[in-house]
């Protein structure tokens, strides 16, 4: 049989014309040292964020603190919605609702043209990746310039980004070299992080000064004071919206906070569950347009509401994108963002992501191994693993699931509730590992083997050995 | 229906039943130094930043009027650090701001804990001034230290102005193998004066 077949029937979802999470995760496998390499450095940032995470004695009173104040801003959204929408109206910020992504799209489209406006820089917003925005906007003949380093890297190559926190961290140095030589004449083959950096911060500064409109996401909103918080590392949030005579700030409906003092838990959260570091660089306040300046929000909803309807899965919208759950994921690390095919990967994005498109994710909630580690680290408490787990059993009721699966999984549960049947298996499996190691270690027949060796088969079961040897 | 009372109208719908919203109740701070300037120096220094601690600005003014000399653009917006650049407004064009090599500002206020100083928009005269500056210092009186953000919170008023911004560090980033660089679109150094005077 043919190993994709083989794989498709017993081990696959059903799936449209993306790569599945496995499927994409095998290409990803054949490069083994650079998947090594890539789960190294992930969990080299996990470490990080640990180390951080211990100077801090009363860290886990901050995290329920974190979960509880958005569990509450989600009971009362549409409240503090509207508290923040006119707060922010007082404020002289114009206030867009968009139901779904293509309304996003179009309310920037439209201010684009009505604006007459050229030039358009954007820092880092997963919003604007999730609506597509930079291909609405290009069909339509508006080039966006994305300013976050790793976003530049990843949109000079035509690919989205497979972190939300770490854009580029699927590519090598060498990789941006090439890419940087190629768009912006670096020196062939130099591969200095600094060098591509600097040639990166010529580059964008000349952007960012000519640029007439800038676009951000939003990573706090609060109700009370209708301003809102932008954090970044490397200032190309505040550059671009400093610049432009137009900002535009896209945000979730979940985004939103009661006060400001619940921003002190927020950013002691946020930035050490991301990268380590105790606070980013910047965390910037926005309250009203600088003089002679435009500010827009558009608070977007795209199936956010729909998720908020269904009760084991609305914690999810607690989120706040640190992406602790990436860096420590296993199947994460070994299988790179892209594999996610999604603009949110990892855990958290396996558990929003069907919300959104039942069909076309079904295969994410899959991607886990439901160890909880995801749901360890998370600086707002979501439980994760347990919505994976929860997924998977809508996912089939709905028929979402293939046969093969259906039918792998009934054998397994009569094979599991007979212990004869059960013995006779195990006996049988042993005896062919020990007999036909060839038919085992076979990537074709086997796909258990394909990233791995096969364990040694032992001459008896564990329950033999026990009736021998106990007294 | 507008997009918006279709938003608010699911919301309504969709959301559990009201829960509590919780008291902040925050003792301790965390199990670096006790004392806060310290801590804060210790912090900054450990993401990029430099902190030297004065007990008078003279030689501060000494620096500005050499560096004058020696040519570069220098903005000053303390008063009572000499001669206040003038043409850095709120609308001063980014092309001008460009060619800004080093820029004075004064700080509101430290936060121990993560070595960022808060900002506002009154302090930096344009928003854009300490990020596209090449390198910032930063003045701030060694008494406005605070703990942590909480307290940070209570003290500042984010709302008072149209932008404020807590700032720690120069800008970096790591987007390329994980390796730190320094200077990526914002300031290439951040210098940070205690001064006790």
């Amino acid at each position: 049989m043919n190993p994709k077949n083989f794989n498709r029937l017993f081990f696959e979802p059903i799936q449209g014309a993306t790569l599945s999470h496995s499927e994409a995760a095998e290409i990803f496998n054949k490069d083994e040292a650079r998947t090594d390499w890539h789960d190294e450095t992930l969990w080299f940032v996990r470490e990080k964020r640990d180390k951080a995470v211990r100077q801090i004695s009363e860290w886990e009173q901050l995290r329920t603190l974190g979960s509880d104040i958005k569990d509450h801003t989600l009971s009362n959204l549409d409240n503090y919605l509207t508290e923040f929408e006119k707060n922010a109206q007082a404020n002289g910020i114009k206030i867009h609702w968009a139901i779904d992504a293509e309304e996003h799209n179009e309310i920037i489209l439209r201010i684009i043209r009505e604006q007459k406006v050229h030039q358009v820089v954007k820092s880092k917003s997963m919003l604007t990746e999730e609506c597509h925005l930079n291909d609405f906007l290009s069909q339509r003949g508006v080039e966006v310039v994305d300013t976050d380093l790793g976003e530049r890297i990843v949109q000079f190559r035509n690919e989205p980004p497979s972190h939300i926190v770490l854009p580029a961290i699927h590519l090598k140095k060498q990789d941006v070299s090439e890419t940087f030589h190629e768009h912006l004449g670096t020196e062939k083959g130099n591969n200095d992080p600094q060098y591509l950096t600097e040639a990166a911060r010529q580059h964008l500064r000349e952007k960012f000064i000519k640029s007439q409109l800038a676009i951000t996401g939003v990573n706090f909103a609060i109700a009370s004071t209708g301003g809102f918080v932008v954090c970044t590392n490397e200032g190309n949030a505040d550059m671009g919206a400093h610049a432009a005579k137009i900002h535009i700030a896209c945000m979730g409906i979940e985004k939103i906070i009661p006060k400001a003092e619940h921003l002190g838990v927020f950013l002691r959260l946020l930035a050490r569950s991301a990268t380590g570091q105790p606070i980013t660089t910047y965390s910037s306040h926005f309250h009203q347009p600088r003089a002679g300046q435009q500010m827009h929000i558009i608070i977007v909803d795209n199936g956010r509401t729909k998720q908020l309807g269904r009760p084991d899965f609305r914690s999810s919208l607690k989120c706040i994108r640190c992406a602790a759950c990436f860096n420590t994921c296993p199947v994460y690390r070994r299988s790179g963002g892209h594999s996610y095919h999604t603009a949110v990967a990892g855990p958290i994005g396996s558990i929003l992501n069907p919300n959104l498109d039942m069909k076309a994710n079904a295969d994410l909630p899959f991607a886990s191994t439901l160890c909880g580690s995801c749901s360890n680290v998370c600086p707002v408490k979501i439980d994760i693993h347990v919505q994976l787990y929860k997924w998977r059993q809508e996912l089939v009721s709905e028929g979402y699931t293939a046969t093969g699966k259906k039918v792998a999984m009934k054998g397994m549960a009569f094979v599991l509730s007979h212990p004869s049947i059960y013995r006779i298996a195990g006996k049988m499996g042993r005896w062919m590992m020990r007999a036909f190691p060839f038919i085992m270690n076979n990537k074709s027949i086997n796909p258990w083997y394909k990233q791995r060796d096969m364990p040694e088969a032992p001459k008896q079961s564990f329950r033999d050995w026990y009736k021998k040897n106990k007294q | 229906m507008s997009s918006r009372e279709k938003i608010l109208g699911a919301i309504s719908t969709n959301k559990p039943a009201l829960i509590e919203l919780p008291v902040i109740d925050i003792k301790s701070t965390s199990n670096l130094a006790a004392d806060w300037v310290d801590q804060f120096i210790k912090i900054l220094e450990s993401i990029g930043g430099k902190v030297i601690q004065l007990s008078s600005i003279d030689l501060i003014k000494k620096e500005i009027q050499q560096a004058k000399i020696g040519g570069e653009y220098i903005v000053n917006t303390l008063p009572i650090l000499g001669e206040v650049n003038t043409e850095i407004n709120s609308t001063m064009e980014a092309s001008l701001l460009e060619t800004v090599d080093r820029a004075y500002i004064e700080g509101s206020l430290g936060v121990a804990e993560n070595g960022s100083v808060w900002l506002y928009e009154n302090q930096i005269k344009n928003r854009l001034l300490p990020f596209i500056c090449q390198h910032l210092v930063i003045c701030l009186s060694i008494n406005k230290i605070v703990p942590n953000l909480h307290e940070a919170y209570k003290q500042i008023d984010v709302a008072k102005e149209g932008y404020g911004v807590f700032l720690a560090g120069p800008s970096k980033t790591a987007d390329i193998e994980q390796s730190l660089v320094i200077g990526a679109h914002g300031a290439r150094s951040l210098l940070v004066y205690l001064i006790s005077e």
